[in-house]
């Protein structure tokens, strides 16, 4: 901390001041808030530093390494103006880079206010300076030429801050800033065309990345949220678990450094916004029936290998192994999740709420794709959840991106 | 050439039990802690995992998470007259290695020593008369009561979440519990297991025989528990794998799942595993530490400076690092002079084994370390000892800790060892055999203790620890006893053939009988017959602090881990109201 400050001292006297006081302990700190909230250490997190850039981004085009934040003169931050991070943010250009690429989730950011892109802006200020040189030129040619974000901005991207809906409650326009703007929760959790863009129709349907399903965030009864409450949805964000969910994966990481440490009306808002502005999902359709030959298999899979921790009733145990009857991540349309959690295990993130990170093993060692299609099956049909059959092609395939070698 | 490091507020000798619960006290009280841990980092995710866990031949028969005679071992003798000689394999303790410790690997029970166990040698005295006591016994009362530890014992259960019945409730017995226990503040924090078939037998039998069986206090718990700390614990499957494995259902209260979580969580706290330490290092005047040394795993030598040093590890590696650091004086049998090394106590093993026959099925593989029903109407002074001509006792336990593959198959007296007559009986009884055990208390003696041995060393040149070490006729006497009364019992538990379990004499280090290894350094009120005052701290050196079972002046007939534990936090709450403020002996003479 002594540091820190010492830092925001030096800065005094060389800062550019555009609108906001950089030096003003109340901006920083707000600031630090809005970098948690949008999470922006997923990416720009490295060894060197918090925010010291230099991690491969991994996107259908090719990898992109997340810029350097600190406020290096010469590979960070340091030589530019809260009006050229208010451009990066809201405009996607860099006064370094050029055009930036939608890896930074500028068509999300754009709705982020100018007040508090200059807290963030102070905040990145007042970090220790990183030098960390970043190559910011690592897509193959077409994407290489900067330029060509020209086409895709005229195609996907409408810069403008957030505008409150006057007809919604205060909580929920709170919620739709976050959403919308910081959290950019869209990115992972709308459907992609095939340029990279999001398919607003769908916006937060759920959506295929990285060999995970970033599920469907609308108050769907059965792939979505419908069956969970506002409260349900808060802790999950600030725990990493609920009575229906526990997060891993990418997820788990978003619960670990950015929502659990959010403030509770936040997540409310969030929460609210959610249930409220409405449903969408497949229509559901009927369970395969017990006496099906694959459910019966999987029955039996169930009980031998996953009853212990999930119980007979697939009921889990509240806050440590998620319920599998009604979870929205068993029921999507889209199976991977399930079949990759089984094939790889996953680990729960550990929160100050709920430190106890306990975690799925591995089962891909000891089940055939028959067998872990059987399973998954089976409870995508039992306790009242109903969704497609999976078959064991998709386990080989699931398998064959996931798997580690050896393994 | 030894490499310093920056000086940190608290070190710890041990990351298990007793050296987590310290971290994490001091930990969020705002020290710098660094605990050091000679064998690896353990946690479930990573070590236990539920298809890999449940690995009989790799836990139990290879041992995998034991201390190797390679890193540590004792030499042993039974008498003053013999020369001792190395345990090349351990075989009647197997001493834990690696963060969790014996906590990692235990069964889970979780007992309070009875209120008479505090005060023994006044009580029997009172009772008896001084001459009723065993020859040359060093039998002392503790410097503390059972109402002083009470609520100690009460935080070190909530921590773990013990599963129990509560027999005596602010001085109001209940029923279904154990009437001999002292006054409990609070219940266990969950409810009993669900217990068996063959404890459904051993209760109705022992009530008939107007015995107070009751179901044994279980670290495995019976439902979804989370504990102070905020970490979560899932119930028991009775899976049958507890003793000698890490459980990968976070239903077992070790470590990792009661404390870790939470501890590394601040970043106060550093873990350097794989770490030995080799002594606690003394100012010039020897009154002082100033910190300890260790080695890493590549033979790399450390200091690692401290203002307060907490020996947290094995109770027989405390009292080596003690006598090896020159932290009080090492005892001296032949004038029964000097603490460190003397009271060194074990306990006795003792019972019967029924064989019931067609028609019952007792499934013993639905177990868990610390499933069972128990009685302690032979325990401790719950009886009058004066007709039997020992003291000590023990609690007789119907309980099946697991029925696994390799290790669990008992065949009826007269069977062959092997061939088609054994797997024929092994087929026939493995669901119809029963036992009732009993674990009985093991007194101090003026010829019992632990020192350095003269002659052999480990690989870094250091002598290794001797134990001398045999039972005394009390203890034989009372192994019979017991003997007797488990066959009692499981005689009107119906079994149709009873095996007796008689107690070995002379104590030998094959084969495995119990990791109850307890006394070298022991809490007390005089400095002469004790190696820490009452709070567990050194006499000699105040900033030195010791747990765990070491500290027990003699052993009583329950598992030592709930004692253990509620030392733990009793020295704990020393060291945070008074040491910390004060950085003095906390008894003054």
């Amino acid at each position: 901390m002594r540091r820190l400050g010492l830092a925001a001292l030096l800065l005094l006297g060389t800062a550019t001041l555009a609108r906001a006081d950089l030096d003003s302990y109340v901006a920083v700190e707000q600031g630090r808030y809005l970098a948690v909230a949008g999470d922006c250490a997923a990416c720009h997190a490295s060894p060197k530093g918090p925010f010291a850039g230099g991690r491969a981004i991994e996107t259908p085009f090719g990898n992109i390494n997340a810029a350097n934040l600190t406020p290096d003169r010469d590979t960070g931050l340091g030589r530019w103006s809260a009006e050229d991070f208010w451009h990066a943010l809201h405009d996607g250009h860099s006064v370094t880079d050029g055009h930036l690429y939608p890896a930074f989730p500028y068509n999300y950011y754009t709705r982020v206010t100018r007040t508090d892109s200059d807290a963030l802006f102070a905040f990145l200020r007042s970090v220790e300076p990183v030098r960390n040189p970043v190559d910011r030129n690592t897509l193959p040619w077409p994407f290489s030429m900067r330029v060509s974000m020209l086409g895709w901005n005229a195609l996907e991207f409408t810069p403008g801050v957030f505008q409150p809906d006057p007809q919604r409650s205060t909580e929920f326009n709170r919620g739709a800033y976050l959403v919308e703007g910081l959290g950019h929760c869209g990115a992972c959790h709308t459907p992609m065309n095939a340029i990279g863009g999001p398919k607003q129709a769908q916006y937060l349907q759920g959506n295929s990345i990285q060999n995970w399903i970033a599920p469907n965030l609308t108050n769907d009864a059965q792939a979505g949220l419908g069956t969970w409450s506002v409260d349900d949805i808060v802790q999950y964000l600030q725990t990493g678990r609920n009575l229906h969910a526990a997060a891993a994966g990418p997820m788990g990481e978003v619960v670990e450094i950015s929502t659990s440490k959010m403030t509770v009306p936040d997540l409310r808002a969030i929460a609210t916004y959610l249930k409220e502005r409405g449903a969408a999902g497949p229509a559901v359709p009927a369970p395969l029936p017990a006496t099906d030959a694959h459910m019966d298999a999987g029955a039996a899979l169930y009980t031998d290998n996953c009853s212990a921790c999930h119980a007979r009733d697939g009921k889990g145990v509240a806050d440590l192994f998620p319920a599998l009857a009604g979870a929205p991540s068993v029921r999507q349309d889209d199976p991977t999740t399930t079949i990759r959690v089984i094939i790889t295990g996953a680990q729960v993130a550990a929160t100050a709420g709920a430190p106890t990170s306990p975690a799925m093993p591995s089962f891909g060692w000891h089940l055939s794709d028959a067998q872990i299609a059987d399973v998954v099956t089976y409870l995508r049909n039992t306790w009242g959840n109903a969704a497609p059959a999976v078959a064991a092609t998709q386990v080989s395939s699931v398998r064959s991106a996931v798997a580690v070698p050896g393994k | 050439m030894t490499r310093r490091l920056p000086k940190k507020d608290v070190v710890i000798v041990g990351l298990g039990w007793t050296g987590s619960i310290m971290a994490l006290e001091l930990a969020k009280a705002g020290l710098d802690v660094v605990a050091i841990e000679r064998g690896p980092w353990r946690d479930t995710a990573t070590d236990f995992n539920i298809t890999t866990a449940p690995d009989e031949l790799r836990y139990a028969i290879r041992q995998e998470m034991f201390l190797r005679p390679k890193q540590e071992t004792l030499t042993m003798r039974n008498r003053l007259d013999q020369t001792a000689l190395p345990i090349r394999k351990f075989g009647s303790f197997l001493p834990p290695n690696g963060v969790g410790g014996g906590g990692m690997h235990w069964n889970g029970q979780t007992w309070r020593f009875l209120p008479d166990d505090f005060r023994i040698r006044t009580h029997l005295t009172e009772r008896y008369g001084e001459a009723f006591l065993p020859e040359n016994n060093f039998i002392q009362d503790w410097p503390m009561s059972y109402d002083e530890l009470e609520p100690y014992y009460d935080r070190f259960e909530k921590t773990l979440g013990i599963s129990g019945q509560a027999g005596n409730l602010k001085g109001q017995i209940q029923p279904g519990g154990n009437p001999f226990e002292g006054v409990r503040s609070d219940h266990y924090p969950t409810p009993p297991m669900q217990q068996g078939y063959s404890q459904s037998l051993f209760t109705k039998a022992a009530t008939d025989m107007g015995l107070h069986p009751f179901p044994r206090p279980s670290a495995n718990l019976s439902q979804a528990y989370t504990n102070p700390y905020g970490v979560r614990m899932a119930p028991c499957t009775y899976c049958g794998f507890c003793e000698w494995f890490g459980c990968a259902n976070y239903s077992k209260s070790s470590p990792q799942t009661c404390v870790l979580p939470a501890l590394m969580r601040h970043s106060n706290f550093e873990a350097r595993t794989d770490s030995e330490v080799t002594k606690v290092n003394l100012s010039r005047d020897g009154k002082r530490a100033t910190g300890v040394t260790f080695v890493d795993s590549e033979q790399v030598e450390w200091e690692q400076p401290a203002d307060l040093v907490l020996i947290c590890a094995f109770a027989f590696f405390n009292v080596r690092l003690m006598l090896m650091s020159g932290i009080g004086k090492p005892y001296d049998p032949n004038t029964a002079e000097g603490v460190v090394g003397r009271n060194y106590a074990y306990q006795v093993g003792a019972g019967a084994v029924g064989h019931f026959g067609p028609g019952y099925n007792f499934n013993p593989f639905a177990g868990a370390g610390s499933l069972g029903a128990a009685l302690d109407d032979f325990n401790s002074d719950n009886f009058d000892h004066g007709p039997h001509g020992f003291v000590g006792g023990a609690s007789l336990t119907n309980a099946y800790t697991n029925g696994r593959p390799i290790s669990y198959h008992p065949v009826p007296p007269g069977t062959p060892g092997w061939g088609a007559q054994w797997k024929r009986a092994v087929h026939e009884t493995y669901n119809s055999t029963t036992n009732v055990g009993a674990q009985g208390s093991v007194m101090a003696y003026r010829d019992a203790y632990l020192d350095l041995d003269p002659t052999y060393k480990d690989p870094l040149g250091r002598p290794l620890m001797r134990m001398t070490f045999d039972y005394h006729p009390n203890e034989q006497k009372m192994a019979k006893f017991m003997m007797e009364r488990s066959g009692e019992i499981i005689r009107r538990m119906g079994a149709k053939q009873v095996s007796t379990n008689a107690l070995r004499v002379p104590y030998t280090v094959v084969p495995y009988q119990t990791t109850h290894n307890t006394g070298g350094a022991v809490i007390g009120n005089d400095p002469t017959t004790s190696a820490l005052n009452r709070y567990g701290q050194s006499w000699d050196v105040p900033n030195v602090f010791v747990t765990g079972a070491s500290s027990f002046p003699q052993n009583a007939g329950y598992n030592p881990t709930g004692t253990v534990g509620a030392l733990c936090y009793w020295t704990l709450d020393a060291i945070k109201n008074q040491f910390l403020k004060s950085d003095a002996p906390l008894v003054q003479l």
